[in-house]
């Protein structure tokens, strides 16, 4: 057994996480980042931070993901590192030539104190800064929140120091699409093109961490998006952020700063909260949904009704980010499954009602925990004390379902040990259709592997 | 191109800051082998320049990533916010196989105590002490390891005092690390204090000694990719009694005893001779450099073993392993080498593979046009005979040195001074020595510490090598320029490379990596013809 010293015995703990399901703000913050064309992220912190940011990122990518660090020192550390992000900045404009550098802080630079915006206006006041050319900043403190704070938090950092207010309106909407794949976020921006919808989107990964091998290496890929797509933010119609813990501070942000409407949506992943992603692209942009998307509906539809017996009641534990929960579950909900265990690390306010609300009438018993020590130890207790058919969630685990031996799909942040999910989205209708199909794959695998000779099946 | 590692190497800095570009060229060098064997000298393990995108690490990394994290019943807690715990959760294919499906095995298992902003402000040990105690409730381990992230040294946590309370508290061994990431230029530090709380909390716990008559520890060797399950067969059918490897595979009770064995063979210098130094003053075992690494590596090692014990019936045996061995290496090899010979690698990784791996490429016929460490030091590279004029700075200095006496119950000279006079003078042996990187490399190759994307890149325009060998935060970006990249720290998730069988994995593993079809189909038909990735364009040659 890989996982041999979790017993199925729940001991409430109030220190320790074991096999959490978070990670820290840092990484989020690169990941939206890298999601902005010619920018470069900068990690303000000792090199490890980077190393493993970068590491994790091209391990689920993989693909390039370049970014600097400060190299904090111990002399650093006592005297600040006002220094050493000075010299990150000359030398990444002078050797990397960025348009943007993207700073975010960690938990070293954050209990030290060190000043950003007084760093930053050091450097553009010295000239390090060349014209026309950006350095920005987001807070993301490793102690506070979790990866998806980081993401949430560079996004908003975005809207901060681009969005610029108009009084002229264009006919374009911004969509935020929170912490997805690049795949999902090029799925979203060809519903919207399909429904003939302008979009201003940020952050945009597509192109940038699932870029073409041509033979050269694009230091700056040719996606994410434009510094003067941000800008023209502040002008549009209207934005509809996707996920509440990934995009709701930037979404704020933007209506304070450009006085841009907004409306808040649950990702667009599973059949539901697609349809509700549609209806809200057709009603702020006043257009009709074409029959192309409404077909791409009822094909899933169609898929679901065909195969509703493989899934039906099934017993499935979930772990993960609250937005990919909230919307999984719904989905689940909606195939006649039951999410009985859900677990994320991530500390989110909104989190448990946002779940009960999907999953209240169909799975009123379900087992939900959020924040310190709602790791996924904890869930595999509770899978050693009633068993589940189904297992969602990032790569890490596969030990758990291999040990219990349950059908496994992966879902969310890192996976590490298959490919797939930079390419083939979750979100939308055909993104719903590969989850779909996802689960069916592992669940019935299973049972051709499991089933009794006379009964194996050859039509299923 | 210029065919000049000269010209090649100021180009390499052309393009920095003056400062950086100064500090950068002191980190490149040319080879050139003196008569007298020296080599020139090359800046290393001093501060990265900000900015220049590193590979390197964190001192966190190689405390508890590289040297602790292998062993699999020293319960580690990382006490710190969350991402230093779970980025290096079984990312490094450390491989343990613990005899019984009851023995203890936390590897899979990532404790953390998830430090938030109310133990920033006010303080995390009493978190600290609670995390320890539930983690002993859960898990009854023997020994218990907590690591400390950057915070923790700045808050002023002293974990070292925490443990030793929950020690008495306990009843268990409890020791703590101050591997915070900003201790040291790189992951190099926390190697130095890994070895110094190993040496201080765990070696010599355990004087219980078995009979054989060979009994050896292996230093080093952290079974990446099941190198290490490789090397401790080779040594068993050697009759050769393997007491501890630090650290992979190992367990406590062997580390704890390791002090009972009669010579110590070290593989990564880098990370681990402090362990070497400390236990031969301490404990009278005298080490020697070997490398498990190329199939005449392997047979070199084995056979520096036999000359140490100088065993007739010993020497036979590795002869005979040798003998047994080397037929399908070879066979394999010339197989390899038929598409392999005369192309061109770059290594850039660790503290030792980029010399260890140089001696499976020559003997697949390849050529090593330039490497580096990513955090070596200059007797890394230059020998450990620099090592008295090596200038310790600031950040080295802060790194504890312990002082080490003799043991006087429990010191036993191995070897008679006479013994190891005779022992060191022996040229091939590295007895208590190692002799580095650039000694073995042709004149004109390129040495580059610390190298940065943008060397590395303009390298690769530069050269052209056949393959490039370092880590996965450089994996994709040199295999977009159409140049294979091959992971030297998780090995991609293969392996293993050490010992006879590990040479005839890696030949193959090149042999794909270098041939694979999938670059002569980078153009489509409609776009220009694909430049031959065969023609190896180095100032090789």
């Amino acid at each position: 057994m890989l996982l041999r010293h979790t017993s199925s015995e729940v001991v409430e703990r109030s220190a320790l996480t074991i096999n959490p399901a978070k990670t820290c703000q840092p990484i989020g913050a690169m990941y939206a980042a890298l999601g902005v064309h010619n920018c470069l992220p900068h990690s303000h912190g000792s090199q490890g931070c980077c190393a493993y940011h970068r590491s994790a990122l091209t391990r689920h990518y993989r693909e390039p993901v370049m970014a600097g660090t400060s190299s904090f020192t111990e002399g650093t550390s006592v005297f600040g590192g006002q220094a050493n992000l000075l010299q990150a900045i000359e030398t990444m404009f002078d050797v990397y030539g960025p348009e943007v550098i993207a700073v975010h802080t960690t938990c070293l630079s954050e209990t030290i104190g060190d000043d950003m915006v007084q760093i930053i206006g050091k450097a553009m006041s010295e000239g390090k800064v060349p014209e026309g050319k950006h350095v920005i900043h987001a807070n993301t403190p490793s102690y506070v929140g979790s990866h998806v704070t980081g993401f949430a938090n560079m996004t908003k950092a975005l809207v901060h120091y681009f969005a610029e207010p108009s009084a002229e309106e264009k006919k374009q909407i911004n969509i935020l699409p929170g912490w997805v794949e690049p795949s999902d976020m090029r799925e979203i921006k060809c519903l919207a093109h399909r429904m003939g919808v302008k979009v201003v989107m940020f952050p945009d990964t597509s192109d940038v961490l699932d870029a073409p091998q041509t033979g050269t290496h694009q230091f700056y890929p040719k996606g994410g998006a434009t510094v003067e797509q941000i800008r023209s933010a502040g002008a549009s119609i209207s934005t509809l952020g996707l996920g509440l813990s990934a995009s709701t501070r930037a979404a704020d942000a933007l209506e304070e700063k450009c006085e841009v409407s907004r409306e808040m949506l649950e990702l667009p992943i599973g059949l539901q909260a697609t349809d509700r992603f549609i209806e809200a692209v057709r009603t702020i942009a006043g257009v009709k949904v074409p029959d192309i998307i409404t077909d791409e509906r009822g094909r899933l539809l169609d898929m679901i009704a065909d195969m509703h017996q493989y899934v039906y009641g099934k017993r499935v534990a979930l772990f993960g980010d609250p937005d990919q929960l909230v919307s999984l579950a719904e989905f689940l909900v909606c195939l006649d499954m039951q999410p009985v265990y859900i677990v994320t690390g991530t500390p989110s306010t909104r989190f448990e009602k946002r779940i009960r609300s999907v999953l209240d009438s169909s799975v009123p018993s379900a087992k939900v925990r959020k924040g310190a020590q709602a790791d996924t130890y904890l869930l595999h207790q509770w899978i050693k004390q009633e068993p589940v058919d189904l297992l969602i969630g990032n790569t890490y685990g596969k030990y758990i379902a291999r040990d219990e031996n349950i059908p496994f799909v992966r879902h969310g942040f890192p996976i590490l040990d298959r490919v797939g999910h930079s390419y083939f989205p979750t979100v939308g209708y055909r993104g719903a259709m590969r989850l779909l199909e996802n689960i069916l794959g592992v669940l019935m695998d299973r049972q051709d592997r499991e089933a009794p000779e006379e009964s194996f099946e050859l039509v299923m | 191109m210029t065919n000049d590692p000269r010209a090649i190497k100021d180009e390499l800095v052309q393009l920095y800051p003056k400062r950086v570009a100064r500090k950068r060229a002191e980190q490149i060098v040319v080879t050139e082998r003196q008569t007298d064997g020296s080599v020139p000298e090359i800046k290393s393990n001093v501060r990265t320049s900000p900015g220049i995108i590193t590979q390197r690490g964190c001192t966190y990394a190689g405390c508890k990533g590289v040297v602790i994290g292998p062993s699999r019943d020293i319960l580690s807690i990382t006490h710190g916010p969350i991402g230093c715990g779970f980025y290096s959760w079984l990312t490094r294919r450390n491989q343990t196989r613990p005899p019984l499906p009851t023995d203890d095995n936390f590897i899979t298992y990532c404790l953390s105590t998830d430090m938030t902003e109310e133990q920033i402000v006010f303080g995390g040990e009493k978190k600290l002490k609670a995390a320890i105690k539930e983690a002993y409730e859960l898990f009854h381990p023997k020994a218990i390891a907590v690591f400390s992230t950057c915070p923790v040294g700045l808050i002023g946590d002293d974990v070292h005092a925490v443990a030793r309370q929950m020690k008495e508290d306990l009843g268990i061994n409890v020791f703590g690390f101050s591997c915070e990431g900003y201790r040291g230029v790189s992951q190099s530090a926390g190697h130095h204090i890994a070895n110094n709380a190993l040496f201080k909390n765990v070696i010599g716990l355990d004087d219980t000694a078995t009979p054989e008559k060979f009994k050896i520890n292996l230093l080093g060797e952290y079974n990446i990719g099941g190198d290490g399950f490789v090397i401790e067969e080779l040594l068993a059918r050697c009759g050769i009694k393997l007491v501890a490897t630090f650290s992979g595979n190992s367990n406590y009770g062997s580390l704890a005893h390791s002090h009972t064995a009669d010579l110590n063979a070290v593989m990564c210098h880098r990370s681990i001779n402090y362990v070497a130094e400390m236990m031969e003053k301490k404990f009278g075992i005298p080490w020697l450099k070997v490398n498990f690494i190329g199939a005449e590596g392997s047979a070199k090692s084995l056979r520096k073993i036999g000359q140490y014990f100088d065993d007739p019936e010993l020497t036979a045996n590795i002869e005979r392993v040798i003998a047994e061995e080397m037929p399908g290496v070879d066979a394999v090899r010339e197989q390899v080498k038929a598409r392999c010979q005369g192309k061109t690698a770059m290594l850039f990784v660790g503290g030792s593979r980029a010399h260890h791996y140089q001696v499976l490429f020559n003997e697949m016929g390849m050529v090593t046009v330039a490497a580096g460490y990513e955090f070596g030091h200059r007797d890394d590279y230059e020998g450990r005979k620099v090592l008295p004029t090596v200038k310790v700075d600031a950040d080295s200095r802060n790194i504890e040195e312990l002082e080490v006496e003799r043991d006087e119950t429990r010191y036993r000279a191995r070897k008679s001074d006479g013994e190891k006079a005779q022992l060191a003078a022996i040229n091939d042996l590295e007895f208590m020595d190692y002799k580095g990187m650039m000694p073995e490399m042709e004149d004109d190759r390129l040495v580059i510490d610390d190298i940065s994307h943008h060397e590395t890149e303009r390298l690769l325009e530069l050269y052209k090598p056949a393959i490039f060998c370092a880590g996965i935060k450089e994996k994709y970006a040199v295999q977009k320029m159409g140049i294979p990249c091959k992971q030297l720290h998780s090995y991609d998730y293969g392996g293993p490379y050490a010992g006879f069988k590990g040479a005839i994995n890696f030949y193959r593993e090149v042999d794909r990596m270098v041939n694979m079809k999938v670059w002569f189909f980078v153009k489509a038909p409609w776009q220009q013809p694909a430049p031959h990735p065969e023609q190896p364009q180095a100032a090789a040659d």
